[in-house]
């Protein structure tokens, strides 16, 4: 093997902070494979119920929150926090503002904060709110830890040498800032305690109908704000990037920001249609969600017309592929999302599978492969390596990956409408015609389709931690080249 | 006193339009005939990075 690393001829005008950088994309690789396994054990457990070991500590109610988090704030978030951190010193041509000193806190803060969330839900501790599971005691600390962001991001702006914010920044800004907003209005609890309880548990402020709703105002905007404002902002620096050209329209890249940020904070009811929740709101949330359609695909069109001109990368670069995969699957589940916000669509998709395999077509397909291709992207950047150890490796891990994702959503649409359908079916009496447990029966082998492309998944993650691994080792796989664009061009 | 607040109650049970004004205004500046040189230029700032 031949040690690829590369002499960094150029002279660096601006010394980015990239050590820091280097230490989340190893993070967010760990934790990527730990959330994906967690996940996939689950899965089996529905599939397989006698694999909840008869413990309380893994059983599904416990060890589900870890996968969610896991993956989320884990994975996502130590994806968001590098490639942020990468992207705003570079489009401003500053460094790191508060250095290496404050780059570690938000790195060493955000894993303990992971750690003692994990560790809580299998011990059974927990504010019982989805996506926002971690006791009061974790909030604190994510909120630490998100002010110290907060600040390192806009300190790293405030320096900036170049006159204009570039877009991607704008999207992670906004991710930064109403998470904040999320984070605080959604946790307002109080610790039992003060009451002479244990420290370990606290109430919401709100209850009833208003918990509810502040829950999905958060959960909704996580997702629109944390699991997508933040990715677009990846997508609007990555795929420019990697296709060696600037993103197709600017303006509408304006456009899109605006009208997302505008439209996505109203969405949040759809998640409780024909609940206590007064009509007029669940219709709001309905038409808002519906709106979400049209920035949604405009960004979308940007970011896969960035490619035109260049669309032969698809073919010759596997890394690109994932980027522009991970867009065809945002603008799908920007589809799906919409329709099933539809209170006629909801009806018979709440509750059911559908939903979760929605989020994952969203989760799978555009966050973990978008982030999948800005990690290929910086590693080799960050370790100074000319290139990965190997491109075909990237091909396999993005074949595997794509099956695995298109068993578990078709497994869930088939078995989730057949849910929603049983649940609703009437014999001719008027009588349910199936008990519920009969409808859990009947999901048994899309359960287990699923389970086996959450394998193929996993089996993707380690692909890529293997990959990295040689690169960093500064190893170079013998295999036949992807045919080069310009040897392509010439023919 | 009471006349100024009179009016900025009003005025604010139309948020939902100024919102809208406002976005609007966010298009037309954006897509402005004479701004499009500008505006795309922006889009080159991925690409002067440093070092790649």
């Amino acid at each position: 093997m031949t040690q690829a690393t590369m002499a960094s001829g150029a002279a660096a005008a601006t010394p980015y902070n990239d050590d820091v950088i280097r230490k989340f994309v190893l993070a967010a690789t760990f934790w990527g494979i730990v959330g994906f396994l967690v996940g996939d054990f689950i899965a089996w457990q529905l599939a397989f119920p006698a694999l909840n070991l008869d413990l309380q500590w893994t059983s599904f109610g416990r060890v589900r929150p870890v996968h969610t988090s896991a993956v989320i704030f884990a994975f996502g978030g130590n994806v968001l926090f590098g490639t942020s951190l990468f992207i705003v010193q570079r489009t401003c041509r500053a460094s790191l503002w508060g250095g290496s000193a404050l780059g570690n806190f938000i790195f060493w803060g955000w894993q303990a904060t992971i750690v003692v969330a994990a560790l809580g839900y299998v011990m059974g501790i927990t504010q019982g709110k989805e996506y926002s599971e971690p006791e009061w005691y974790g909030d604190l600390m994510i909120t630490v830890v998100w002010v110290a962001y907060l600040l390192a991001f806009v300190g790293t702006l405030y320096k900036r040498k170049e006159p204009h914010i570039y877009v991607a920044n704008w999207f992670f800004l906004a991710m930064i800032i109403t998470i904040a907003m999320l984070h605080l209005g959604n946790n307002l609890a109080i610790p039992i305690a003060i009451f002479g309880g244990t420290w370990w548990k606290s109430y919401e402020v709100y209850s009833g109908v208003q918990d509810a709703m502040t829950q999905w105002w958060y959960g909704h905007n996580a997702v629109g704000f944390f699991l997508t404002a933040g990715f677009l902002g990846i997508m609007y620096y990555f795929v420019p990037k990697r296709a060696e050209r600037p993103v197709y329209s600017y303006r509408l890249s304006i456009v899109h920001f605006w009208a997302l940020i505008f439209l996505y904070i109203w969405a949040g009811p759809h998640h409780l249609h024909y609940t206590a929740l007064p009509d007029w709101a669940q219709t709001l949330g309905m038409t808002f969600s519906v709106m979400l359609w049209m920035p949604s695909w405009g960004g979308m069109i940007n970011g896969l017309m960035t490619l035109s001109g260049a669309w032969d990368k698809l073919r010759t670069d596997p890394v690109m592929r994932f980027l522009v995969t991970s867009v065809a699957f945002y603008g799908m589940s920007t589809f799906e999302g919409p329709m099933m916000s539809i209170k006629a669509v909801n009806s018979l998709s709440h509750y059911t599978d559908w939903g979760i395999g929605h989020v994952h077509s969203g989760s799978l397909g555009w966050v973990a492969f978008v982030s999948f291709g800005a990690l290929y992207y910086l590693v080799p950047v960050l370790w100074k390596r000319k290139q990965l150890y190997s491109m075909r490796l990237v091909s396999y891990h993005f074949w595997i990956a794509t099956v695995g994702i298109v068993l578990y959503i078709t497994a869930m649409w088939i078995s989730g409408i057949m849910q929603g359908l049983m649940w609703r079916a009437y014999d001719s009496l008027g009588f349910l015609q199936y008990s519920f447990v009969e409808t859990v029966a009947a999901m048994h082998p899309y359960y287990v389709i699923r389970a086996i492309g959450g394998v193929l998944f996993v089996a993707g993650g380690l692909i890529m931690a293997y990959n990295f691994y040689r690169t960093i080792k500064g190893d170079v796989r013998t295999e036949v080249p992807y045919e080069a664009p310009v040897a392509a061009a010439a023919r | 006193m009471a006349v100024l607040n009179h009016i900025v109650e009003i005025l604010r049970s139309f948020w939902g339009l100024w919102a809208m004004t406002f976005f609007i205004g966010i298009v037309l500046w954006a897509y402005w005939p004479k701004n499009k040189a500008k505006l795309e230029a922006h889009g080159m700032i991925a690409l002067r990075d440093d070092e790649n």
